[in-house]
């Protein structure tokens, strides 16, 4: 019989879950994940398996209480002109890292700095699995 | 190892064609017509050169490519590549192999036909799934952001930011090879087709073709060639981060570190440069480099411009050339700034030249504010 080379090559890397795949999947539970490296308790984002500068592994992964504070915000003219304008920004989340997303829920040129923020888990579709989206702090249940 | 200060000079400096080059030509076109100008402005010949150095969007191999189209076998070459700040890391790393007798005479060259296949085909964006997932117009949304911070934070005004573009628009009106030919007042610029706000495309650097080359030697070669040599007096370099996510302050660039870095090097202040060069992709960029480099303190960038202080007249002359914003903006647009600064050396910059201009700054930018690499030139009088 045929060895499954390709079997035998995965079962034997280390790698069993990608940082990545590990973020989708949170993101699928409605969860907004982030890690943690356990030796001085430094949060990291965007999801990695070393954490940056010390090397260590001791990486744990968190699920965010989706509370933050807009940092940066730009409002983007779509490339196709007949699509409308929407949000890009920088969110800090109260765990202490810093993620791009959106704020929806109003119009991008209300999107201020500073502006308080909570999380809303998008669906995404088809192509796109479900990711993280803020609404203003404020903004009532999830729709 | 150290870099010594003037221990190497660039003697030789071109442009490529600009602007919108003819069908079909290719980077390569450009870096070998560049090459071979700027070896005729210092009186070498291409058996001379025995260093390579480029880079380019369109090439991953771009050294590879400039030494199979001239026929050269290099005793060095270097093909960093980390966005429009490579040509003055490259000059740092030329500056070395020079000194350190690894080779004779470098070129460094660039060449882009962006404009002619468009800037997507020219510069594919990589995925980056944290951010692509957002759809963030880039590089434009990331330097929009950094300007929305620089307002929120020190009360930066849109005019103010505006008044970079202007100021390169007046510069640009004083250089026969600039692309813009017509003249651009704040409410243009704040009034133009919006792209990623606070910046409209008046606020974004132009999409060109276009290349250059300069030829590095060691000082003492440098003596007996044609041109006044423009001698290195200083180089710094910083990478902070690749993605504009992981930029830890948005209103504090490498450029605080790869400026320090140089000016030691050099043994000068920012007090001491007649003329800037600063790598202009978006009208916050001069902003915050003034305020990186010493030139004004942090926040006060916006206030600094104001009043027409970096356009022709002003207090302090940036961007003489016209800048990405108005001159030519090939996609990686250092080597350029490195060419007008050799020029204002020189004293060759015609209706824009500063007068006594002994020492002149070049600052690279890469990426998304991810790539910062400063270099200061100096004049026969600062050695």
């Amino acid at each position: 019989m045929a060895t499954d080379t390709k079997a035998v090559s995965m079962e034997m890397n280390e790698i069993k879950t990608s940082p990545l795949a590990t973020y989708i999947e949170y993101c699928r539970k409605g969860q907004l994940a982030f890690q943690v490296c356990t030796d001085d308790n430094t949060p990291v984002f965007f999801p990695r398996l070393v954490a940056p500068k010390s090397g260590s592994r001791n990486m744990e992964w968190r699920v965010s209480k989706g509370l933050g504070t807009v940092y940066a915000t730009t409002t983007v003219t779509d490339v196709n002109k007949d699509k409308p304008a929407y949000n890009v920004c920088m969110i800090d989340l109260d765990e202490g890292y810093r993620m791009m997303s959106r704020v929806e829920d109003i119009p991008s040129d209300d999107v201020k700095v500073g502006m308080k923020v909570k999380l809303r888990m998008h669906p995404g579709n088809d192509k796109q699995p479900p990711y993280p989206v803020f609404v203003p702090a404020t903004s009532g249940g999830s729709k | 190892m150290t870099l010594k200060r003037g221990s190497v000079a660039i003697v030789g400096a071109a442009e490529s064609d600009l602007g919108q080059v003819v069908p079909e030509t290719s980077p390569q076109d450009l870096m070998a017509q560049a090459t071979l100008r700027a070896l005729d402005d210092c009186g070498l010949k291409l058996s001379d050169v025995d260093g390579v150095f480029a880079a380019a969007s369109q090439l991953s191999m771009a050294t590879v490519d400039v030494c199979e189209y001239l026929g050269i076998q290099p005793r060095y070459q270097d093909s960093t590549r980390i966005g429009g700040s490579a040509f003055m890391s490259l000059l740092a790393h030329a500056h070395l192999a020079l000194q350190e007798g690894l080779c004779n005479v470098a070129v460094i060259t660039y060449g882009s036909t962006q404009r002619s296949v468009t800037r997507a085909a020219a510069s594919p964006r990589e995925n980056v799934y944290y951010e692509t997932t957002y759809r963030p117009r880039l590089p434009v949304s990331a330097y929009a952001m950094a300007a929305s911070r620089h307002m929120a934070v020190y009360g930066t005004t849109r005019e103010q930011i505006a008044e970079v573009a202007v100021s390169a628009r007046k510069w640009a009106l004083l250089n026969p090879r600039a692309w813009e030919k017509d003249p651009l007042s704040i409410e243009d610029v704040i009034r133009a087709r919006p792209v990623s706000s606070p910046f409209t495309v008046r606020d974004c650097c132009l999409v060109n073709d276009g290349g250059g080359a300069i030829i590095v030697t060691t000082a003492e070669r440098a003596k007996s060639l044609k041109k006044k040599p423009a001698y290195v007096l200083g180089v710094g370099e910083c990478m902070s981060h690749r993605n504009i996510s992981s930029m830890a302050d948005f209103t504090v660039t490498g450029a605080a570190v790869s400026g320090p870095q140089a000016y030691k090097m050099a043994g000068l202040k920012a007090s001491d440069v007649d003329v800037l060069g600063l790598y202009d992709a978006f009208t916050i960029n001069p902003i915050l480099f003034l305020e990186d480099l010493g030139f004004c303190p942090k926040g006060e960038g916006g206030r600094f411009v104001q009043g027409g202080r970096i356009a022709p007249g002003g207090e302090l002359a940036v961007n003489t050339s016209g800048g990405g914003l108005s001159y030519c903006h090939p996609g990686m647009y250092g080597l350029m700034i490195l060419i007008e600064q050799v020029r204002q050396i020189r004293g060759e910059a015609g209706q824009r030249q500063v007068k006594d201009c002994d020492v002149s700054l070049a600052h690279g930018n890469g990426g998304v504010l991810s790539t910062q690499c400063t270099a200061i030139l100096g004049s026969q009088a600062t050695v």
